[in-house]
């Protein structure tokens, strides 16, 4: 259990833990925008774009994210879009976890009672100020839940991103089983690296949770 | 009216605005398409040696072997994960709280472990002869916590009356589970299960990971074997793989939403008062 501390093995490992964190961060923030854009492209009233919205949800959803990640990574380059490993990695994830955003968020706005779109429309509110003022902020007590589980899968999808030379920590458990040491040892502690960040997200989101609820029981 | 509760069925000016929309929606739809091939076209990847390669029946041999591998190894992983997910939720289900505790601790760790990382661990410690297994075991352990936790909000989810009834009756904790409540919650499950499915399928493309010689790895062994005077032809493989298993994947969802709708029809027949 103490090869950690041998041989600067400590330096690298904090490195993929930390470039584990951004590259998490930064697929959550572009799947978040991708996921609403998407969603308002699924209920809205326009035919081609709730088309379009369905056929990208449905062909990402179901590639894997692998797959993906070889698109991106083998395949831009094909096309002279040269990019970092990391760049690369933060498309493919946020462009998997976009879609499955989407869904959430579009069976959480099925969810918000009806009265309550009628009632801004009867108001003349136009289908964005509808969604963006009444229904949304509604649906985002309903929506918490499973978006918490979306965003913890993330920083576990992320992990695919190591193969693809990403530095991060199952770059991290690559490099230290060709160094030699003991799997389980690296296992051990790549493991308690995830659980930290899987608790952490599951914390955040319970701490929203809590807010939204008091603020909705407040008013 | 409407399908949505967003908006109202739409007057004539709406309708005007809405086919406004929708034809600038198109127009900036079929640019981007025209885009994506213009500049797939303008790097020769539509040239006929980034193809070649599909015309021999080799390589079409690697895909279907990749393909029956994929499979074969979705299976197993399905089955044993199925088997794995009834026990942890029959632990997670018992009346004696160390049973509990344990199956608690293993649902929640292998929830949270990123599925790559124990792959890669099976592989270097246990399986390092036989890629497959390592891939099975790994997706096994996952989605078996998963499918945990779907079994077991669905016994949750049957309601109470049923067991106190069956309870009533002087059944046995076991005859209770076994012929009243799991039945039910498995009808209820189904698509959830299903959907877990899916993953499970498209999960199996780790095995590229580990040299397991499934789908993606045959794609990828086509493409880097074969060189064109434009580069390796990687888009043309993901063109022919990504279709394959989002097609498998489709099939699998279009599954689940069947067998929604028939226990929703069924269910209605059964219970035709709500009380």
């Amino acid at each position: 259990m103490g090869i950690l501390f041998e041989h600067g093995n400590f330096t690298l490992f904090r490195d993929g833990f930390l470039r584990t964190l951004e590259l998490s961060a930064v697929s959550a923030v572009l799947a978040l925008l991708l996921g609403i854009l998407l969603a308002a492209f699924r209920v809205s009233p326009v035919p081609a774009l709730r088309v379009f919205g369905t056929v990208w949800v449905n062909i990402f959803r179901n590639t894997p994210l692998t797959l993906l990640f070889i698109a991106v990574n083998f395949g831009l380059p094909q096309l002279d879009v040269h990019l970092s490993p990391f760049v690369f990695a933060a498309i493919a994830l946020s462009a998997y976890t976009g879609s499955f955003v989407c869904e959430v968020l579009r069976s959480g706005i099925n969810t918000v009672s009806l009265g309550q779109a009628e009632a801004a429309r009867s108001l003349g509110m136009t289908f964005g100020q509808t969604l963006t003022l009444v229904v949304l902020p509604q649906a985002a007590r309903s929506v918490l839940s499973p978006l918490s589980s979306v965003f913890i899968a993330l920083p576990r999808n992320s992990a695919i991103a190591g193969a693809f030379s990403v530095p991060e920590l199952y770059n991290v458990q690559q490099t230290l089983s060709d160094r030699g040491y003991a799997i389980f040892a690296i296992f051990f502690w790549v493991a308690l690296a995830y659980l930290v960040i899987s608790a952490a997200v599951g914390l955040l989101f319970r701490v929203i949770e809590n807010r939204v609820n008091r603020l909705a029981v407040a008013r | 009216m409407s399908s949505s509760v967003l908006y109202d069925a739409p007057g004539p000016r709406a309708k005007a605005r809405y086919r406004a929309f929708g034809v600038l929606a198109v127009l900036g739809i079929a640019g981007l398409l025209w885009y994506a091939y213009d500049s797939l076209a303008s790097r020769n990847q539509f040239s006929a040696a980034m193809w070649d390669p599909f015309q021999y029946t080799a390589v079409q041999q690697l895909i279907v072997n990749g393909l029956l591998d994929t499979l074969k190894a979705f299976g197993l992983a399905a089955a044993f994960s199925l088997v794995l997910g009834a026990l942890l939720a029959a632990g997670r289900l018992s009346d004696h709280r160390p049973v509990r505790a344990v199956a608690a601790a293993i649902v929640q760790f292998f929830r949270a472990m990123p599925l790559l990382i124990m792959i890669f661990a099976l592989y270097q410690s246990f399986f390092t002869t036989s890629p497959l297994w390592a891939l099975v075991t790994g997706l096994t352990l996952y989605n078996g916590a998963v499918q945990a936790e779907i079994i077991r909000s669905g016994v949750n989810a049957v309601p109470r009356g049923q067991g106190e009834a069956a309870y009533a009756l002087g059944m046995r904790k076991s005859q209770v589970m076994t012929a009243i409540l799991v039945p039910q919650a498995v009808r209820s499950m189904l698509p959830a299960i299903i959907g877990q499915l899916v993953v499970t399928l498209k999960d199996t493309s780790l095995g590229f990971v580990i040299t397991y010689t499934e789908l993606l790895y045959a794609g990828k062994l086509i493409a880097s074997n074969t060189a064109t005077p434009d580069g390796y032809p990687y888009i043309p493989v993901v063109l022919v793989i990504g279709p394959i298993y989002i097609g498998m994947c489709l099939l699998l969802t279009a599954l689940a939403k069947w067998i929604e709708a028939r226990g929703r029809r069924g269910a209605n027949r059964r219970t035709p008062v709500a009380a």
